[in-house]
């Protein structure tokens, strides 16, 4: 398996950090954003972990919870600000906004926001690369919420019996809404859940980036072999609430520290300063960079037109 | 009809290898007969371009998306309308929504085919018209075709169309005979069809009330009462101009649906004609439709739950 460059995971990583916590400061405290927005802070090493072992011909699927999996495909972030601020130099000219962007241009086709829902749309995006014999795998990402729905039980067994090169990432952050896992099913590993579909799966420590890219990269390579689909269960941690109208009531503050000390980019960070890939140096120039890349997004939105509001009729068909 | 559908899939399939069809038993089926639409394709096509998939609607329909969007041509089948709610999450959310939510960059080249109709005694499980939900949602065309020759031209186009299009056949009419052009016979979406001209009221009708309808008018021809029949054939895009026209001429309407009244798509028609056509009117429009009930199994009262010809008969020397 080839090696990933971590440092440029770690920086991967970092930005995701930076912008999440830019939208937070942005429509929390400034109130400049206009609706709740669905951050991934503490989740980063899952988007940066899977989309490492992608290629660019690779599909995403995207949930809710969408903008670390953009970036890490490669989305330039000028243009998810841009949308989330309803500005018409967003990806999809302000008709998605923070919930539902789509970004062709590096193959994240379809954010849905439907629990479960883009689910069975990866199975169809996987069954094109089958029918017309091409090397792509489709990766879908979705919460620990999703797997109780319908749509997640019947998608992942037509994708088990067509052999469709499909990796379905279950990124299980502990909560549903406001419910633990165990008040949301008695399954304990999610990843079990293959089994009754006859599918491979691994459970993977989705704080830890470096082992979630390696069984994006095994999972890959087994798809292409013909050998898919597989379900990979990342697990890993929201630190905030569901979203940032959430008071987290719910959500036990020593639970939080508690993960907060396995933070994935601190964990990263650490390891490679401490095997001299990284320096002190690098790292404050890592963070400069990532820092003025955020600020040139915001800068980039705010100057962008609005739509105009006939815009609003077009788009409906081609 | 049954065999215009198959022969409008087979013609599209060989044309375009882009092309293929999936659903429950549209290769090997519990309804394989001749006179239904999938019959033979199999044969034809094989299994790569004819999946047959588990009972599962929703990945149906899903299946439909993530390949249209990749540049395929999916035709997918939920077996009976009524079933298209346990698929509605990925039509209503998603085809019908993700062209508008890339901001128009993406397309969904899809056509879902759906069988439908009260008059075969399945109950209402099996017999509702939903065509009115589907109409409501901006981003999919809704095809309703009523003859043979209409059902392989309008699948031709709705499969070449780069749009979500659903469409709705009536199992009763796979069974009427009918004439259907040999070759490449395209009739494009949003054009409604004058299937009989007359003078005094206008009948807007599609799909099976299009039989009703001929009954109904050939009735009133003999009374001295000329009929003329608008077949919508697609109910998104509508063809307002053609019902506009109509009316203008004749001065009357009578819309007649099998769906249910409340809600019904003739409501939609009632008020595109008040909006627009209101002072041509020389009587109150009128919706001939299903009572607001669940299709019924007994035969006498399926047979009430349908409109038929004598209810269209009185209304329209009631108007006149």
């Amino acid at each position: 398996m080839e090696k990933p460059d971590r440092v440029k995971l770690l920086e991967t990583m970092l930005l995701i950090r930076r912008f999440e916590e830019k939208l937070e400061d942005l429509s929390k405290e400034q109130g400049k954003l206009h609706g709740m927005m669905i951050v991934c802070t503490g989740q980063e090493a899952v988007a940066a972990g899977v989309s490492a072992a992608l290629e660019p011909q690779d599909v995403i699927i995207s949930n809710h919870r969408s903008h670390g999996h953009l970036i890490a495909k490669g989305a330039e972030p000028d243009l998810i600000m841009a949308e989330i601020y309803g500005k018409r130099t967003g990806y999809n000219k302000g008709k998605s906004g923070t919930l539902h962007i789509a970004a062709p241009e590096v193959n994240a086709l379809c954010t849905t926001t439907v629990v479960g829902g883009g689910i069975p749309i990866a199975v169809g995006t996987a069954f094109a690369a089958q029918y017309e014999q091409k090397d792509f795998v489709t990766v879908c990402y979705f919460g620990n919420g999703a797997t109780d729905e319908g749509s997640f039980h019947e998608a992942l067994n037509l994708a088990a019996l067509w052999s469709l090169p499909v990796i379905f990432v279950c990124e299980n952050n502990v909560y549903s809404g406001a419910q633990r896992q165990e008040e949301h099913t008695r399954v304990k590993d999610l990843a079990h859940r293959a089994v009754a579909y006859g599918m491979a799966s691994e459970v993977v420590d989705g704080n830890d980036v470096l082992k979630v890219y390696e069984a994006t990269a095994r999972a890959r390579a087994k798809c292409l072999a013909g050998e898919g689909p597989i379900l990979i269960e990342c697990k890993t941690y929201r630190w905030g609430g569901h979203s940032t109208t959430d008071q987290q009531v719910y959500q036990p503050k020593e639970e939080i520290e508690q993960w907060k000390q396995r933070c994935p980019i601190e964990k990263l960070k650490k390891e490679l300063l401490a095997a001299g890939i990284l320096s002190e140096t690098a790292w404050q120039q890592m963070n400069t960079k990532v820092n003025q890349l955020v600020d040139k997004s915001v800068q980039f939105a705010e100057e962008s037109p609005w739509p105009d509001v006939t815009e609003a009729l077009e788009d409906v068909f081609a | 009809m049954g065999e215009a559908v198959n022969q409008a899939l087979r013609e599209e399939m060989r044309r375009d290898e882009k092309v293929f069809i999936a659903g429950e038993g549209v290769g090997v089926g519990i309804h394989s007969n001749p006179k239904f639409p999938t019959f033979g394709l199999l044969e034809e096509f094989g299994p790569r371009r004819v999946k047959d998939t588990p009972v599962s609607e929703a990945a149906i329909a899903g299946l439909a998306v993530g390949a249209s969007v990749m540049g395929l041509r999916p035709v997918v089948e939920i077996m009976f309308n009524p079933f298209f709610t346990i698929a509605s999450d990925q039509i209503v959310n998603h085809a019908a929504k993700l062209r508008y939510l890339s901001g128009g960059k993406s397309k969904f080249p899809l056509v879902v085919r759906m069988k439908t109709g009260s008059g075969i005694g399945a109950g209402c499980q099996h017999s509702h018209n939903l065509e009115a939900w589907l109409a409501h949602c901006p981003g999919l065309k809704v095809v309703m075709p009523g003859t043979p020759a209409d059902a392989k031209g309008l699948l031709k186009s709705a499969i070449r169309d780069d749009n979500p299009v659903i469409f709705i056949e009536d199992m009763i009419l796979y069974f009427v005979p009918g004439q259907v052009p040999e070759g490449d016979y395209t009739i494009p979406l949003g054009v409604a069809d004058i299937k009989k001209p007359g003078r005094d009221v206008t009948l807007v009708t599609w799909s099976k009330m299009l039989g009703t309808a001929f009954k109904a008018a050939a009735q009133l021809e003999q009374e001295g009462i000329s009929v003329e029949i608008v077949d919508l054939r697609t109910l998104v895009p509508l063809d307002e101009e053609a019902i506009l026209q109509s009316v203008t001429k004749t001065g009357r309407l009578v819309v007649l649906h099998e769906a249910t009244r409340t809600g019904g798509f003739g409501g939609e028609i009632a008020a595109i004609v008040a909006e627009k056509a209101f002072s041509q009117l020389k009587a109150p429009i009128k919706r001939i439709a299903a009572p607001d009930i669940p299709v019924p199994y007994s035969k006498p009262l399926e047979e009430f739950y349908l409109p038929n010809e004598k209810t269209v008969i009185e209304t329209i020397k009631a108007m006149i």
